[in-house]
Formats: structure tokens, C-alpha cells, sequence
């Protein structure tokens, strides 16, 4: 999974994320931002790769992946 | 990977329309200047068009230049000061019409800058007008039936044009129509400011870009006008490489 | 010890010594030597000399590098200059110091190659769009073109505004002994607190000239350059005198035109005729004091001027019309001999006893 994050005040609903992401994992929102646009929400954080193909298209740059965490049933100490 | 906001770009929201090229164009000058770790000796010049308000968002020193004019400014500001870096970021309206003659002859002289040339084929900040790189066919408001061969002449392709000149180190045509053309974008941009640190002389990155706006699409349809018309018009590839 | 150069030659020898290190300029007859004695000698002293594509690069050249922080100069005529115009209007916005020299030839249009003095209200009245000012310094002879260019540079710097050198084909043209004496700043220089050179240890700087909001920012905009002008106006007064004191008649004229009526103005009172002449050296500002001055005690005035009636008009505001202002002129190429403004000078004369 990948630490990613939409800033949804940043985002103008282009919608170019949703084409983009492989996984068919960002959608847009039912709600609309503080600025009266349709904004994009990511479906699954978990299911999340953090290829940044979304980022790569966003001309907002309303998408910021942090580092990656490691996941769940790898994290240390666990079997 | 790790995807945040390169310092060269500030946090302002641009003014730009949902869906418009130009956002992903100044992430990927920024990352660059970042990278190149270039930025405080960094003098970009804005242009006349969608692009005039670059200082807003650039957190680098710009000049704001008379339409078509960037290539002089440019000129003026790196004879003047050789060892600092120097960009022109300019629309096809700026750059292939009005500053024809600049583009031309800045090239030809081999100055040492970089141009970053967004051709989104219309006139975005005066409505959606002809550009000088229009497809034939398509409709503007002054071609509201079609761009024609015959009255308006085709389409200008600025990479061909200038592959001519002798003067030019490296010219190619990217895109930001899919992630990985705009990966691919990235590598051109950064190549052409290597060129000037290096002092290699003139390069011309071609952008070809979204307006959805004025082309009358959604932005995925502006994504698509893209990839299935201009990139048939204006094929995507290195057109002179002399570095 | 002096040397004998064309007035072109002269111009950018002060222009040299003045620091100027950026020259960019397009060929025009007959300003042909300044770009190329810029050619040669601006390398020579580590400055940039480009020959530009166009004239509207040129002074987009100069826009750039007066950002950059040089001491820059283009120069043409006529034809030239109306392309420049664009270019003028935007560095006056940005109020980039730069000097730009003018060595005006017969027109409109291609007109001819003559020397003319045509382009005086694009000069003084502004040619490109918006509301701006030039200063504009018009010499009559070339050490008085050596003395004005290297003063140029320093109005320019100290004003941050473009001045325009307003020559014509003869002075640019002609060849006379001038003493090429050191350069030595006639007015303050501010430090350039305004230079593009790349944002390190500071904030970033933009240069620019569109103001859309709020709405009326461009309007407080123009209010701060006008208050500019206004300052300029109240400081910058250059003019000559000749025997105006108890003068009947005043004769008006600048430039090359000035040189040529003072043998006439000698002539007259040689002749026992009570004429004075005012030639100013800033066009823009205009110096009115003297002729409002002259306007008390003279009875009328005869400009002379190389176009078909544009100085004649800042004569007749400055005076306020209080004196007749008669006129001596012609367009096109067409220069006045001292005969010729003699012969004037004596009609009017002669009607004043009539009277």
C-alpha cells in the first residue's frame, strides 16, 4: 500500500487520475470541494501502488504519495 | 515512489481550466530545476497567453514579456548573464506566430537558453482563436468552418521548421497525454537544461498539450484529441540532437 | 586631447565609456556605424553586442538585459524606431532603465534618407501605447552628443526610465573634433534593487507589466508612474540661451536645426535686429520656464524646426499662446540654411516696424 492523498481543495474534477490509474482505483467524489468543483477520491488506499501514473496526469498537483509503508504482513516482528 | 510538490513550485491553485496541459508542463520545468538544483540561478521569462501569469507560480525571478518576444528578452538576459539559467515558456500563438522571427533567429544564433514550447493547437486565453498550429479541420472561432489548406494553410510544425537551422542543438516533440508520455517529457526537459548548463546551446522541447476548454471537450476527450489527432500531425520524437 | 569622429562614432564612444555593456541594433541608413562601431568595440571591453533580426527584437534585447542589471543602448532611425515602439511602451511599464538613440531621416514611410526632425511628437508625446513618458535630450553639436549620451545612462538609472537620444541624419553624419573626456555621473545611481539574476539569498523577483487585479491596480499603477514623470518634469530642465534678454523676436529650435538658426541669429544682430533664440536640449521635459519667460518681454516668436509644424507646438503651449509664433519648416529631407532663417528673421522684423 502507498501513503497517498488527495487534496481535494486542489482539485479541479478533470478526472485524468481516474482514466489513468491502472487499478481503477480513484473515482470522483458525490460531493463537490469548497470551490463548487467535482473532486477526484481514491477508492482503496490499501490497493494502492504507488506507481504515480496518477500524479504523472494530474495538472493540479492535488496527488502526494509519501513514502511507502511497508505492509501489513510484513511489517517487522510480525510471522 | 514518493510524489510531492517540487519548491520551485509554489502552492498557489493556478487559474488554469480543468483539464489544461499547462499544469502538468510546470510541474515538470519545476521537478527539473529542482533536480538540477538550479533554482535561485533561474530566470524564466512568462509569455503573452494562458502561461502570462508563470510568476504566480513559479518560485523563481521571471520577466513577463510583450507577446512573441521571450526569444529577445532571453537573448538580452543571458548575453548579459552568461552564467545564470535562462527559459522561455511559451504558447504556439507566442511562439509560432507573433515571435516567429525571434524563435527563428534565437535558435539559429545558438543562444545558450532553453525554450519550452506548449502547443495546444487554439488560442486559449483569447477564447479559442486560430493558432498557427491548428489542425486542418479543425474548428476555432476564426475557422469556424475548419481549418483549410487553401485560405488558412496547414498547420506549422515548429520541430521540422527549426531542424533546418544549423544553429540549433536539440529540438524534440513530447507530449503530456498519458502518464508515461509525460514521463517521457520530463527526460526531454531535463535534457534540454543540461544542454545550457553544459553550454551546448539552443533547446527547443515541444510539449503538445490539453485545452479542452476551447477545443469544446471534456478533459478526457481533450486527453484523446491528443493522442489520436496531433500526435498524428505532429509526430512525437528527437528532431536534431547535436549535444 | 581631441579626435575627429562621426557623430554615430561619438554617440557610442560615450555610450562605452558611460559602461554601457549591451548593444543590440538592426542597420538603418544612416545610423550604419553605430552597430558597427558597437561590433567591434563592445567586445573589446567584455560588453555584448548582438545584431538583432528586427528592430522589435532589438529593444526586446534591451528589455532583457536592463532586467539583467547592464547598462544597455539600441539605436536607428526613423522607420526603425516606429518598430521599437512596442517594445518602448513595455520597458517604460517595467521602468527598465535603457538609452535609445533615434537619428531621425525623412518620412513618413520609407520616406528618404535626408536628415529629418519628423518623429518629434512620436519622441516627446509617446508612439507606443499607454500612457508613458521618454526622456528625450536632443544635441546640436557632437561633444554636446558625447555629453548627453554619457548623461543618458545615468537619467536613465536614476529615473529607472528609457531616454531617447533624438538626432537626426546630419549629426550622425557629420564629423567634427570632440574631446573624449572621462565619464563621471551627473545624477544619483540608485542600486538596482530590481535585477533578475537569479533568486539566491532572496526572494524571488518578477518583472512585469500586466496589472488585472483588483480592478483598479493598473489605475494606481499609472498614478505612481505619473507622479514619476511629474518628479522628472519639476528636475529636468536642460535649455540654451542667446541673447534673450532684450530680444523683439525669439527664435525656437533644437538640434541640428538649433546650430544652423544661431548663424542666422548672430546674422540679425549684426544687423542691429533685437533677436534671441531658446534652444532646449530636453525636449521631454519640455523647459518652459524660458519661454514663458520670453513671452513677457518678446513680441514673437519663429520656430524652426525639419518637419511640417510638431515642436511649433509645445512653443505656442509653453508661451500660452500669448505671442504670434510664426513657423519656418518643411518635411521630407528639407533643411534651412542660415540664409534662408535670416531672410525670415528679417520679414518679421521689418512687419513688427510696420506695425
Amino acid at each position: 500500500m502507498a501513503d497517498i492523498k488527495i487534496d481535494k481543495d486542489r482539485c479541479k474534477g478533470c478526472c485524468l487520475c481516474v482514466a489513468e490509474c491502472p487499478r481503477g482505483n480513484i473515482r470522483m467524489a458525490e460531493l463537490l470541494n469548497d470551490a463548487g468543483q467535482p473532486y477526484a477520491e481514491i477508492v482503496d488506499t490499501d490497493n494502492c501502488t504507488g506507481c504515480a501514473l496518477c500524479c504523472q496526469m494530474c495538472p493540479d498537483l492535488a496527488i502526494a504519495i509519501g513514502p511507502k509503508k511497508p505492509a501489513p504482513d510484513k511489517a517487522p516482528g510480525s510471522v | 515512489m514518493e510524489f510531492e510538490r517540487p519548491t520551485t513550485l509554489l502552492e498557489t491553485r493556478t487559474h488554469y481550466c480543468p483539464g489544461c496541459g499547462h499544469g502538468i508542463v510546470h510541474r515538470l520545468v519545476a521537478e527539473v530545476i529542482d533536480e538540477l538544483g538550479i533554482r535561485e540561478r533561474t530566470i524564466g521569462t512568462a509569455p503573452v497567453g494562458c502561461a502570462v501569469l508563470l510568476y504566480d507560480y513559479f518560485n523563481c525571478d521571471i520577466i513577463e514579456c510583450a507577446h512573441g518576444r521571450p526569444p529577445a528578452v532571453a537573448t538580452g538576459l543571458k548575453r548579459v548573464l552568461p552564467d545564470r539559467i535562462v527559459f522561455t515558456y511559451q504558447g504556439d500563438g507566442d511562439l509560432a506566430a507573433i515571435g516567429t522571427s525571434e524563435t527563428i533567429h534565437t535558435a539559429n544564433r545558438g543562444e545558450n537558453i532553453t525554450a519550452i514550447f506548449v502547443n495546444n493547437a487554439v488560442y486559449g486565453m483569447t477564447g479559442g482563436q486560430m493558432a498557427p498550429t491548428t489542425l486542418l479541420g479543425q474548428s476555432t472561432t476564426t475557422s469556424p468552418d475548419g481549418r483549410g489548406l487553401n485560405h488558412e494553410g496547414p498547420p506549422l510544425k515548429v520541430c521540422e521548421l527549426l531542424a533546418s537551422l544549423d544553429g540549433v542543438t536539440y529540438l524534440e516533440r513530447v507530449a503530456v497525454s498519458t502518464a508515461k508520455d509525460t514521463i517521457k517529457a520530463r527526460k526531454a526537459i531535463r535534457k534540454a537544461f543540461v544542454n545550457q548548463i553544459e553550454g551546448k546551446g539552443y533547446s527547443l522541447v515541444e510539449v503538445l498539450s490539453m485545452c479542452p476548454t476551447d477545443w469544446k471537450l471534456s478533459p478526457q476527450q481533450g486527453v484523446d484529441f491528443v493522442n489520436h489527432q496531433m500526435k498524428k500531425v505532429f509526430p512525437l520524437g528527437v528532431y536534431k540532437d547535436r549535444s | 586631447m581631441k579626435i575627429l569622429l562621426k557623430g554615430n562614432e561619438v554617440m557610442c564612444e560615450a555610450a562605452i565609456q558611460a559602461g554601457c555593456r549591451f548593444f543590440a541594433g538592426y542597420p538603418i541608413t544612416p545610423q550604419n556605424e553605430v552597430p558597427e562601431y558597437m561590433s567591434h568595440r563592445m567586445p573589446a571591453v567584455g560588453g555584448a553586442f548582438v545584431q538583432a533580426e528586427s528592430e522589435i527584437a532589438a529593444i526586446n534585447m534591451l528589455f532583457g538585459a536592463s532586467a539583467a542589471g547592464a547598462r544597455c543602448m539600441t539605436s536607428s532611425s526613423s522607420p526603425g524606431i516606429s518598430l521599437k515602439q512596442e517594445g518602448i511602451s513595455y520597458i517604460t511599464a517595467a521602468e527598465l532603465p535603457c538609452v535609445i538613440a533615434n537619428m531621425q531621416r525623412g518620412g513618413p514611410g520609407l520616406g528618404n534618407i535626408r536628415a529629418s526632425q519628423a518623429d518629434y511628437w512620436q519622441a516627446v508625446k509617446g508612439g507606443g501605447h499607454g500612457d508613458y513618458r521618454l526622456i528625450v535630450l536632443g544635441p546640436s553639436t557632437l561633444p554636446e552628443l558625447y555629453t548627453l549620451t554619457m548623461n543618458a545612462f545615468d537619467y536613465a538609472d536614476h529615473y529607472r526610465n528609457p531616454v531617447l537620444i533624438l538626432g537626426d541624419g546630419i549629426l550622425g553624419q557629420m564629423a567634427e573634433p570632440v574631446e573624449l573626456t572621462p565619464y563621471a555621473p551627473v545624477v544619483d545611481l540608485p542600486e538596482k534593487d530590481f535585477v533578475l539574476d537569479g533568486c539566491a539569498g532572496r526572494k524571488p523577483r518578477v518583472i512585469k507589466t500586466l496589472y488585472l487585479r483588483p480592478a483598479l491596480e493598473l489605475v494606481h499603477r499609472n498614478e505612481l508612474l505619473q507622479a514619476k514623470y511629474d518628479k522628472i518634469s519639476s528636475e529636468l530642465s536642460l535649455f540654451e540661451e542667446i541673447e534673450t534678454a532684450d530680444a523683439e523676436l525669439i527664435v525656437a529650435a533644437y538640434g541640428i536645426t538649433a546650430r544652423i538658426a544661431k548663424g542666422a541669429v548672430r546674422t540679425a544682430r549684426r544687423n542691429g535686429l533685437k533677436v534671441g533664440m531658446i534652444r532646449p536640449i530636453t525636449l521631454w521635459p519640455f523647459p518652459e520656464e524660458p519661454f514663458m519667460r520670453a513671452a513677457r518681454t518678446a513680441e514673437k516668436f519663429l520656430v524652426v524646426e525639419m518637419s511640417n509644424g510638431q515642436f511649433i507646438e509645445d512653443v505656442k503651449l509653453a508661451t500660452a499662446c500669448r505671442r504670434p509664433v510664426e513657423f519656418l519648416g518643411k518635411g521630407g529631407g528639407w533643411y534651412p540654411t542660415p540664409e534662408a532663417i535670416f531672410e525670415k528673421i528679417s520679414t518679421m522684423c521689418e512687419k513688427s516696424l510696420a506695425d
